[in-house]
């Protein structure tokens, strides 16, 4: 274990014999006082983040109080601010987006820990580490030249003369809108489910495989009935990793959202987000009630995201260390 | 070979052909983004993008300029920040911590690191543009420092406890102090790894423009000293693109398979430097 390794200087006799002032001259509290300073400013500036967005959104939050999540008006000019609609348009494109990465992404974490020769699985994951490397805008720059475009020629009629009885794919296709902006996080949140589930699938002991196996099941047989159970919580956990990146992500959903404050059952339509509405107003909001608004809702998208963090780690924590328990029946 | 059977080994290899195939798209797309930026950027990118200031709404030509150096200047004071307090905070946890406060600064390391980028830059423009009544390179690099701290801590802490104890008890031996320990054995060991997960973190935040967006803002000119304005790369790719100009779509692509190139060309050294396990000398 590595941090054992940390306690050895002070273990012995010599050491905890020298007197503090001898230890002093030699630095060492001086060393400790100075790390310590630094790794404590760590943990100011978090709370001091907290603290400035509770502080910065006091007069929305005395203001509306929760009725904010319940309102779908959001007029500056009379100064009427509700966030139902943004938190609409987060949790409709980070679903879309989970339905379409989850089954991807856990698909190719299989091929990747359990098919895939170890050279090919590694070089694989190397690209799969550039692609989560790309910056957000850059997905956005596609998004608009390239899906917008694509969305509003193909797939959007395409959908409409298929599924069309749908509620989810009925109205104007403009490209932009919901259904966009959950397939362009789609394809940004993709590598860290990958990421995440292969490594936990990797960390399944071999005796599983080798049982199901040795009891006449297929390669797929053991792999999803014995294997993906056994790490179905880690793989929960890199869901939830995905979704709090989804729901905070900001310049990609931005620029291929549309900028609506709409509620619309119809994915085609153009909505806002919590983070894009904040990207595109923050900077130009006047008046105090308008910008602790914004304030409000970065608040919201604090609390949200740490939460799902907080459940992604403990759960992947808890599969790395000792399997999903449950699993091995 | 019973019909039972012959279903299951079909649906196994139907299956595992499946899994292959979501492989395949996953990293297929890696390439998609790398051919469109190559096609589009490759055509649109000349040297006026590299040395001229944009031009006046409605004429064409002109570069990025003002934005290249911009987001060199955010960098490096980003850097500044970032990198010291991730450092020596990584020190203390590794050398120092273990009671509850490594606990604290770890968990709120991982706090940080997982806050959404446009809720840092509301922290920066609160901490930073609010005070000073100014748009400014401060309040950006302050924003990107920001980013910067939490991988520095936790990746220095990793490496420096993935120094060979041997090396450490070698120096005690020899009666150097603890202090003395760090800064001359174990340090030197492990300041590759470190150093190039600081670069892993600075190509990370290069690409971030959410936080810049109400702290650097953005700028047409050129922004001389730190107080100002100030025009950066991904804001411009962002402003750009949305603009309704056909030649501002062009330095876009330009300038998007400019900072892909770079972000890519730091994280393919990086990793293969990590990959090959160099980072830290066996005995």
């Amino acid at each position: 274990m590595a941090t054992s390794t940390t306690t050895v200087p002070n273990a012995g006799p010599v050491a905890g014999s020298r007197s503090f002032l001898s230890r002093l001259r030699d630095g060492d509290e001086i060393a400790r006082l100075i790390t310590f300073l630094f790794a404590a400013s760590v943990v100011l500036v978090t709370l001091l983040l907290v603290f400035e967005l509770w502080q910065g959104s006091v007069l929305a939050r005395h203001k509306f109080g929760l009725n904010f999540f319940f309102t779908r008006v959001w007029d500056p000019i009379f100064e009427q601010f509700g966030a139902l609609p943004f938190i609409y348009g987060t949790v409709v494109t980070a679903v879309v987006a989970l339905l379409i990465a989850v089954p991807l992404g856990i698909g190719a974490a299989i091929f990747l820990a359990e098919l895939a020769p170890q050279k090919i699985s590694d070089t694989l994951q190397f690209f799969i580490d550039l692609l989560a490397a790309v910056p957000s805008v850059i997905y956005g720059l596609l998004g608009v030249f390239i899906v917008i475009p694509l969305m509003r020629e193909y797939i959007q009629p395409a959908l409409k003369t298929t599924v069309g009885f749908l509620p989810f794919f009925q109205g104007p296709m403009y490209g932009v809108g919901f259904l966009t902006a959950g397939i362009v996080l789609a394809i940004m949140v993709i590598p860290y489910i990958i990421s995440v589930s292969r490594e936990v699938l990797l960390s399944v002991p071999r005796d599983q495989r080798e049982a199901a196996l040795a009891l006449g099941a297929t390669r797929w047989e053991s792999t999803w009935k014995v294997v993906v159970p056994f790490a179905r919580t880690g793989i929960m956990g890199s869901i939830f990793l995905a979704l709090a990146r989804a729901l905070g992500e900001t310049m990609a959903v931005t620029m291929v959202i549309g900028n609506q404050p709409t509620i619309s059952a119809s994915l085609f339509s153009p909505g806002d987000s919590i983070a894009s509405v904040i990207a595109n107003q923050f900077s130009e909001a006047t008046g105090d009630l308008y910008v602790q608004s914004l304030i409000e809702l970065g608040l919201v998208l604090f609390l949200l995201t740490f939460i799902l963090n907080g459940l992604a780690r403990l759960l992947i924590l808890v599969t790395t260390q000792r399997g999903s328990g449950t699993g091995l029946a | 070979m019973n019909p039972r059977l012959r279903w299951r080994k079909f649906v196994s290899n139907f299956m595992l052909t499946m899994t292959g195939l979501c492989a395949v798209v996953a990293v297929s797309v890696l390439f998609f983004i790398l051919g469109y930026l190559v096609y589009h950027g490759g055509t649109s990118i000349n040297w006026n993008f590299f040395t001229k200031l944009p031009t006046p709404v409605g004429e064409t030509g002109g570069g990025m300029a003002n934005a290249i150096v911009g987001s060199a200047k955010l960098l490096l004071l980003a850097s500044l920040f970032g990198v010291p307090i991730g450092f020596l905070g990584g020190v203390y946890l590794a050398e120092f911590g273990g009671g509850t406060l490594a606990y604290v600064v770890r968990y709120a390391a991982d706090l940080l690191n997982g806050v959404p980028s446009i809720v840092i830059g509301i922290f920066a423009y609160g901490l930073v543009v609010l005070p000073f009544k100014h748009y400014s390179t401060v309040a950006g690099s302050f924003a990107l420092g920001l980013m910067m701290i939490p991988i520095t801590l936790r990746s220095t802490e990793e490496f420096l406890h993935a120094v060979p104890r041997e090396l450490r008890e070698g120096a005690m031996a020899l009666g150097a102090s603890k202090s003395r320990t760090i800064a001359t054995v174990i340090v030197p060991a492990a300041y590759r790894g470190v150093v190039t997960a600081i670069l892993l973190a600075l190509a990370r935040v290069a690409g971030e423009t959410a936080p810049l967006l109400f702290t650097a803002f953005g700028n047409r000119f050129w922004s001389p000293g730190w107080g100002q304005p100030t025009a950066s790369l991904p804001v411009m790719i962002f402003t750009y693109a949305i603009a309704p100009y056909e030649d501002w779509h062009r330095q876009a692509w330009a300038a998007g398979l400019v900072l892909l190139g770079l972000i890519l060309v730091v994280n393919i050294v990086a990793r293969g430097i990590l990959a090959r396990g160099i980072a830290i000398p066996r005995s």
